[in-house]
């Protein structure tokens, strides 16, 4: 158990080791594992912020098919109720026109009878006349008894 | 057998030693057919002890070749890995060895952070330098004592320590080292005025200035005692722990040379030995750097 200068010698040998670590070794160490650190933090803080993205997006799918969806099923009610319109529509159209085709008819009916009648009252009228030109003995002028010969056919 | 022990042991424990013998030290020569001659220096010489007696007699100006080589080249190899590693470090994916350094660096770092309450750039490194360094040292004693000795002694080389930590000028020096940062951090951070109040006004201290004169020196005393066993029992811990192993391990290899079954038994004790060894090489390496910092930590502390 000599003490001798191995103490001096192993006090400057600590001196210089510790001297070399603080400036060598233990900066670099720490700052590459502090770096990685936080590198890793990242990375793991961008996964997580990517998992919330695709939840984001997913739901905003979810949202714009079921908005689609309501709209598709908008529009079909839509043309649904335009082609009852439609049907509807063609429907009176059919049945005025029908109507219309009867009244026509029904008026050509009448105009054909009252001509049938004017027809009628004018042979009458002259067979009148010539009933009376007959029983008179002598013709009757017609131009001079038209009025007459009118008046009698309209009573008729 | 009784002497050849005592020799066996005391060759085991005598350090390679180069220093300046004293003029007129007187010097025995053993030659080859076994004659001694005795030989008076004329001057002051600087040699290699060729003995114990011859170390002492060199007293301080003496140098333990053996601890200080081993202790440099074992301080050296650990350096030069940490700083190769660190030189590799990036942030990208660390592999190998770049992981196991950054693991001791992380936990050197935690420890740290838990026991040093200050800032300082100092602490960290120290502590990393002290755990692996005392670690290293400390481990040589898992080398069976008798390889590297023998080896060198084929080689020409006389006395072989290779255990750094069983010298007690290598752990004591480190806690100089230590102490002197103790006493440097202590003035920086309260000031000479602060460190010297810390020494004179506790554990004792009252209100009337007459009192508190009597009571400076008392205090002084008990704080001086205080101060100065810190860096005392730092170095004789890993010391005596390392030197009480030391001597275990070769009180063990004696048994190798008497007869087969005290052999057998040998070969089993220094396995158990060395196992439980394992514990207490790291043990001491971690007690060492954790005193360190505590004690650093509590000369960075303003009261």
């Amino acid at each position: 158990m000599n003490i001798n200068m191995t103490l001096i010698g192993q006090i400057i040998t600590f001196g210089v080791f510790v001297w070399f670590c603080m400036k060598f070794v233990w900066p670099h160490l720490l700052s590459a594992m502090q770096e990685r650190e936080k590198k890793i933090a990242d990375g793991l803080d961008a996964a997580n912020r990517a998992e919330r993205d695709l939840e984001l997006a997913k739901q905003e799918a979810g949202d714009k098919l079921r908005e689609a969806k309501e709209k598709a099923a908008e529009i079909i009610e839509q043309a649904n109720k335009r082609a009852n319109q439609i049907v509807d529509e063609a429907k009176e159209n059919a049945r005025a026109e029908g109507q219309r085709l009867v009244a026509a008819a029904q008026a050509e009916v009448e105009q054909e009878a009252n001509r049938a009648k004017e027809a009628l009252r004018k042979q009458v009228s002259e067979l009148a006349v010539a009933g009376a030109a007959k029983i008179l003995g002598k013709s009757v002028d017609a131009s001079a008894h038209s009025e007459l010969l009118d008046k009698l056919a309209e009573e008729l | 057998m009784a002497g050849n022990s005592q020799e066996y042991i005391s060759h085991h424990l005598t350090n390679l030693t180069y220093g300046k013998l004293p003029a007129g030290y007187v010097r025995h020569h053993t030659d080859e057919q076994g004659h001694t001659h005795a030989e008076e220096l004329s001057e002051a010489t600087w040699t290699m002890a060729h003995s114990g007696e011859e170390a002492a007699a060199m007293g301080f100006s003496a140098v333990h070749v053996d601890s200080l080589g081993w202790s440099i080249g074992l301080g050296g190899l650990i350096m030069l890995l940490f700083w190769r590693m660190a030189k590799k470090a990036s942030s990208g994916v660390p592999t190998g060895m770049l992981n196991f350094v950054e693991m001791i660096v992380e936990f050197i770092d935690n420890t740290v952070k838990e026991s040093f309450h200050g800032r300082s750039a100092l602490v960290a490194p120290l502590a990393l330098t002290i755990f692996t360094w005392v670690f290293m040292m400390n481990f040589m004693d898992l080398i069976p004592v008798d390889v590297l000795p023998t080896l060198f002694g084929a080689l020409g080389v006389h006395y072989m320590k290779v255990v750094p930590s069983t010298d007690v000028n290598v752990t004591l020096g480190m806690a100089l080292f230590v102490f002197a940062l103790m006493i440097f951090y202590s003035i920086k951070i309260k000031g000479i005025t602060g460190f010297v109040a810390e020494l004179t006004l506790h554990p004792f201290h009252a209100k009337n200035p007459l009192v508190q004169a009597i009571f400076v020196p008392v205090n002084f005393f008990l704080e001086i005692v205080a101060l100065i066993a810190k860096p005392i029992s730092l170095g004789l811990r890993l010391f005596g722990n390392m030197y009480a192993g030391e001597m275990i391990f070769i009180l063990i290899a004696l048994m190798f040379s008497a007869g087969i079954a005290l052999g057998l038994m040998a070969g089993v004790l220094q396995w158990a030995w060395a196992v439980f060894h394992i514990l207490v090489i790291t043990l001491q390496a971690f007690i060492f750097m954790m005193l360190t910092i505590v004690y650093l930590s509590m000369a960075h502390e303003d009261h």
